[in-house]
């Protein structure tokens, strides 16, 4: 039997809490669901509750596992694989993009059974340098938009953003949802704007930012995941990556148990990226290892899981010559963009 | 009539970072006297315990480098200040590990502070004498300046807890280095009570960073640390020094050879250790015509 007991009420079949409430909230579907605000902020409120501190055992007790020599070694590929390089700083220049560009292609020169990066994700007036230096290299450009990190500017600024990366080649958008609107319970707006921009994809896989460090309770990154989801998201994502707390394991779960119950309810799959302060192999180990016990081995690969993150290749790298070479690896050992 | 108390006994523990752990491993090993006594447990460090001093002390290493050497002597003379008020615990400590008379020991705690005063004067006019100004064919203005070598491991001398280790870590860290230091493993407690000196004494965390436990399991990972950019063998057995200087060679570590057994370390030390982990940057400055 399927259950949302390991965060929420224990023990509750999936039918009678989340589906029930989606069924009947839905009666026919998903459409009707988010047009309508008043039944939309009802099924919301009626999502199970997160148990705090069981989530946080939860993720505590899954750090505890210790994936050593070929486990680490195939986890760190995969985990090489599942990253998407991210540079977004104000004083990214076109060249600093091209050398991520070529990072993200072949992270370790000197060894091609290192898979190349997921994604590069980048502002959006850098997405045609991008495209550019990724042709034919399988790696996807990604870009944020709607007035990232803040999300703080009108609608059609957003989609006017969303538009310019799409335009540039962007194979995928990174959106931020407008906290402020979702925590005032204006959840029909939020949902709205998702929906909106996710027409303006015209076909880009579009990542639902949650920004779960302004959230303030687990309860409200499963609702807002739930209203991500039903917007059309294909990928939820934790955290712009500027804001403290980013993501977290617990968080992470919390996401991870949202779209395994989507997935069971509704059959769409939606993937999950967590971003920021991901910088060692021992932490980005601990999403793999929540992953597989959360939604299942079928859920790690890059398709469905990513890793938002800019340092932490060059530590996965230098681990991954350590599982090699048992030498721990230098600081000059690898390229610093 | 004063009760009896118990006893509060000392474990000795690492130093990394500027905390004091125990070993990750969970391990420790018994520190005797030299006369066979008990005088603790100390932390067996493992090689993962190398790995997090490693990189503590490359953490380190940029603000510790870019201070000026005037700051880096005050601090260094500041150390110099809390062992002279722990002389008497030194003195006890070294008696102890190396089962000296009341006087010799006090003698070696005395020249060690004396040494660590010296070194610190030492800071800031090392530029100037190991520097020069160098007279060129053309328009140039060019110099030579000292720059440490970046992070250090050193294998403490094995026949001096106390003068022997602030010989070989003091000028180290004049010069702007940090250190990842092997103590000797049978006579720890000295180098244990300098890192309490140091953890209060404004020296930054990770600049040093000390590890007890048995040489021929720490030196070879430290030597074979990629990050690790020199190697002061000091106490490290002769076997055991050349395999580490060979493989620090895969990363082209600078080398600093083992000293000769009964070396006398109350001697006039000299300039040579202050420089043996600089690196000489030359700058050739255009002064137009």
């Amino acid at each position: 039997m399927q259950t949302v007991g390991d965060l929420g009420v224990r023990h509750a079949p999936l039918d009678d809490v989340v589906a029930s409430a989606y069924r009947g909230a839905a009666s026919s579907d998903v459409s009707s669901l988010i047009s309508s605000q008043d039944r939309l902020a009802r099924f919301l409120a009626g999502l199970p509750g997160v148990d705090q501190v069981g989530c946080e055992q939860r993720a505590a007790a899954l750090a505890t596992r210790s994936i050593k020599t070929t486990a680490k070694l195939t986890a760190i590929e995969l985990a090489i694989s599942m990253i998407d390089l991210t540079t977004l700083e104000g004083a990214d220049t076109h060249g600093k993009v091209r050398t991520l560009c070529a990072k993200a292609r072949r992270p370790e020169p000197t060894d091609d059974v290192v898979p190349h990066v997921a994604a590069v994700c980048v502002y959006p007036d850098l997405v045609a340098t991008a495209r550019h230096a990724l042709s034919g290299s399988g790696v996807a450009v990604a870009s944020v938009a709607t007035a990232f990190p803040s999300g703080r500017a009108s609608l059609a600024v957003k989609l006017a953003d969303v538009g310019d990366a799409v335009a540039a080649g962007a194979d995928e958008v990174d959106m931020v949802i407008d906290r402020g609107a979702f925590l005032q319970g204006d959840v029909g707006r939020v949902v709205e704007e998702i929906v909106a921009v996710k027409e303006a994809c015209a076909g880009a896989h579009l990542k639902v930012i949650l920004e779960t460090g302004e959230l303030a309770t687990y309860d409200n990154v499963r609702r807002a995941a739930w209203l991500a989801m039903l917007g059309g998201a294909d990928f939820v994502k934790t955290s712009t990556g500027k804001v403290t707390p980013a993501s977290t394991v617990p968080v992470a779960l919390v996401l991870l148990e949202a779209v395994r119950d989507f997935s069971s309810v509704t059959g769409r799959t939606v993937g999950v990226k967590v971003a920021g302060g991901i910088r060692t192999s021992k932490d980005a180990i601990r999403y793999l290892v929540a992953v597989n016990e959360t939604v299942g081995p079928e859920w790690l690969v890059a398709s469905r899981f990513r890793l938002g993150a800019s340092s932490l290749l060059n530590d996965l790298l230098r681990q991954r010559r350590k599982q090699l070479t048992g030498q721990y690896a230098g600081s000059d050992d690898v390229s610093v963009e | 009539m004063s009760e009896p108390r118990l006893e509060v006994k000392k474990t000795s523990k690492l130093f990394i970072g500027g905390a004091f752990p125990r070993s990750e491993s969970g391990r420790s090993y018994v520190v005797s006297s030299a006369a066979g006594e008990f005088l603790c447990n100390a932390a067996w460090a493992s090689r993962k315990d190398v790995r997090d001093a490693v990189v503590a002390a490359r953490g380190a290493q940029p603000r510790w480098s870019t201070a000026t050497a005037y700051n880096r002597g005050q601090v260094l003379y500041r150390v110099a200040e809390l062992l002279e008020a722990r002389r008497g615990q030194f003195v006890h400590e070294v008696r102890a590990a190396e089962g000296a008379t009341a006087r010799s020991a006090a003698a070696q705690v005395d020249a060690a502070i004396d040494r660590w005063v010296w070194y610190a004067g030492w800071s800031d006019k090392l530029a100037q004498v190991a520097g020069s100004s160098n007279p060129v064919a053309g328009p140039y203005f060019n110099f030579s300046v000292p720059e440490p070598t970046g992070v250090i491991g050193i294998v403490a001398p094995t026949d001096s807890a106390l003068l022997g280790l602030v010989s070989v870590v003091a000028p180290v860290l004049a010069a702007g280095n940090t250190v990842v230091v092997l103590a000797d493993e049978q006579r720890p407690i000295p180098a244990v009570s300098l890192t309490e000196v140091l953890a209060t004494a404004d020296v930054p965390a990770g600049v040093v960073n000390l590890l007890t436990g048995p040489a021929d399991e720490l030196v070879p990972v430290l030597a074979a640390h990629r990050d690790v950019d020199g190697l002061d063998l000091a106490g490290a057995e002769p076997v055991l020094a050349a395999a580490a200087e060979a493989s620090g060679a895969t990363n082209i570590k600078r080398i600093s050879r083992g000293v000769a057994p009964g070396h006398d370390w109350r001697r006039d030390p000299g300039t040579a250790r202050l420089l043996r982990f600089v690196e000489t940057k030359t700058v050739w400055h255009p002064i137009g015509s």
